[in-house]
């Protein structure tokens, strides 16, 4: 694979899906909406019942506001790359995903670049996200909004490939909103985006375990605490392994020697 | 490119290709030649097998048996080489409605890796010979169909292909469209040297063909120069050949008094 060729191909999915997002505002106003609406009704409206003890990476009491603005950044990351997953059944449907595939790179190769396209999207959205929320007295450290970076983007990229492989698996865009049903709910909710893990565990023990298995669960913490300038070696673990496994059986699924594709593009 | 023999490499070689789907045998020995500079029609009715071949040829699908070769390069084992060398119109459109035309032939470029000098140079050339200089800023949701799939052989040919793949390019324009866009790709083929492989089920379309392949129910059930197949089958019209090769398939599949 010539380098030259690569970088051109990876601006050249970027630049598509950054235009095509921008094209489509309100997919952009829609994504903000949703952290926005949990950031200004529901944690205001759970302040008082959800109080937040003291807990790592946080070093005195906090506001509820300010325990789960690193879970929405997470709900934003989640959405974003089902939806590019989504965006990619589409492009399966609509036939621009084959223009993709017989481009003269390997195909593992252009999967991790959907991948970055998705979550460069995504990051544009998280720092909107951020902005607001400044506006809101979350204040987290300056030096954590650059911090917080690449935890966006392992994040980011754990999630993009959970949303390749499940799209890999599905035949049509109306089996994948089922599909996203079935992860996104479950993962947003079963995870330490909401509520600490600590309280799951006195309400449930198995509902414990189930959040600390969760990949969400990780790179919601690997967010939380690189965004107050600490890092969690167990989170971004979890992160780094699960994307790897999530592209793995992305990439064998669209293979079309061993993988499920050649079975989905509809033949005639 | 030669070959060892001393003839013309084909710029498109497959052979004894099989695929099934399902367990439904959906190609079956699949042999043939694309020459350079050739227009090479294969004609088929809708579920004859068309696209699975073209998927099979592009390596979105892997051949149960046989083989491919693009320019040489056998597309199992030099897959980037291969495709390099091959243009495509799908039959589905694959072009992003919500782009406009440059931003649509600026991803191609890039998709290709051609470098932005070459591509603006390239782009402009495009827009210029398929008449879409015009268009260039509009969204491709604003064209006609005709004006879509001219934007469609425009890109696949901004990389210069060996080959060109046409599955059904022609489907959804009228008469007229048709044979503008039939045209300008016989005149491309002519002057490039670039071999195609138009695949159609139009009887109206075959007439210019160099070469033509009848595919039935996934098998090649005749080929050869036009002239030659009706003489050899004494046949007057391509309507009356058609018909004559796929009722001879017909009743020697099924055995004798069928």
């Amino acid at each position: 694979m010539n380098a030259q060729h690569a970088l051109r191909c990876l601006y050249g999915i970027v630049s598509r899906e950054s235009l095509r997002f921008l094209n489509q505002r309100g997919r952009f106003f829609a994504a903000l909406v949703r952290p926005l609406v949990w950031l200004f009704i529901f944690a205001a409206g759970f302040r008082s019942i959800l109080g937040v003890s003291i807990v790592p990476p946080y070093q005195t009491y906090i506001l509820y506001e300010e325990y789960i603005t690193p879970g929405l950044l997470g709900m934003i990351l989640l959405f974003n790359g089902m939806q590019s997953s989504l965006s990619m059944v589409y492009d399966r449907e609509m036939g621009s995903m084959r223009l993709l595939l017989v481009s003269p790179l390997p195909r593992w190769y252009l999967l991790l670049c959907k991948l970055l396209a998705g979550v460069a999207v995504a990051l544009l959205q998280s720092y909107v996200f951020l902005a607001i929320a400044w506006f809101w007295d979350i204040h987290p450290p300056v030096f954590g909004y650059l911090l917080v970076l690449p935890a966006l983007v392992l994040s980011g990229l754990m999630l993009g490939a959970l949303g390749l492989m499940l799209s890999s698996f599905v035949k049509q865009l109306e089996n994948f909103a089922g599909v996203m049903n079935f992860v996104i709910f479950p993962m947003f909710f079963a995870s330490s985006a909401l509520y600490p893990l600590w309280q799951i565990r006195d309400a449930s023990e198995w509902l414990y375990w189930v959040g600390y298995l969760n990949p969400f669960t990780h790179g919601i913490e690997l967010i939380r605490f690189a965004l107050y300038l600490q890092f969690s070696w167990q989170s971004a673990a979890v992160v780094v392994v699960c994307t790897l496994v999530f592209l793995s059986v992305a990439v064998v699924g669209y293979d079309p020697l061993r993988g499920s594709l050649a079975r989905k593009i509809d033949a005639r | 490119m030669e070959s060892a023999s001393g003839q013309e490499q084909p710029v498109l070689e497959t052979h004894q290709l099989c695929f099934s789907f399902h367990s439904k045998r959906v190609l079956d020995d699949v042999t043939m030649h694309v020459h350079k500079g050739q227009f090479v029609v294969l004609l088929g009715a809708n579920g004859a097998g068309k696209t699975t071949l073209f998927s099979l040829i592009t390596g979105l699908y892997a051949s149960d048996l046989g083989q491919v070769f693009i320019g040489g390069s056998d597309l199992r084992t030099r897959t980037q080489q291969a495709l390099a060398q091959i243009g495509v119109v799908f039959q589905k459109p694959t072009i992003d409605r919500d782009l406009s035309v440059l931003q649509n032939l600026r991803y191609f470029c890039q998709l290709q890796g051609i470098a932005r000098s070459d591509a603006k140079t390239q782009i402009a050339l495009a827009l210029e010979q398929h008449s879409l200089s015009e268009l260039a800023g509009r969204k491709v949701m604003q064209l006609s169909g005709g004006q879509q799939r001219r934007l469609e052989l425009a890109r696949a040919l901004l990389h210069k292909p060996e080959l060109l793949l046409m599955d059904e390019a022609t489907v959804g324009l009228d008469h007229e469209s048709r044979t503008a866009f039939l045209n300008s790709t016989l005149q491309l083929c002519r002057d490039n040297k670039t071999g195609v492989l138009w695949a159609t089920h139009l009887m109206d379309e075959v007439a210019s063909a160099d070469y033509l392949y009848l595919l039935h129910q996934g098998k090649i059930v005749a080929h050869g120069t036009i002239p030659a197949l009706l003489a050899q089958h004494q046949q007057s019209t391509l309507d009356g050949l058609y018909r004559h090769l796929v009722q001879t398939d017909v009743s020697t599949n099924q055995g004798p008094g069928a």
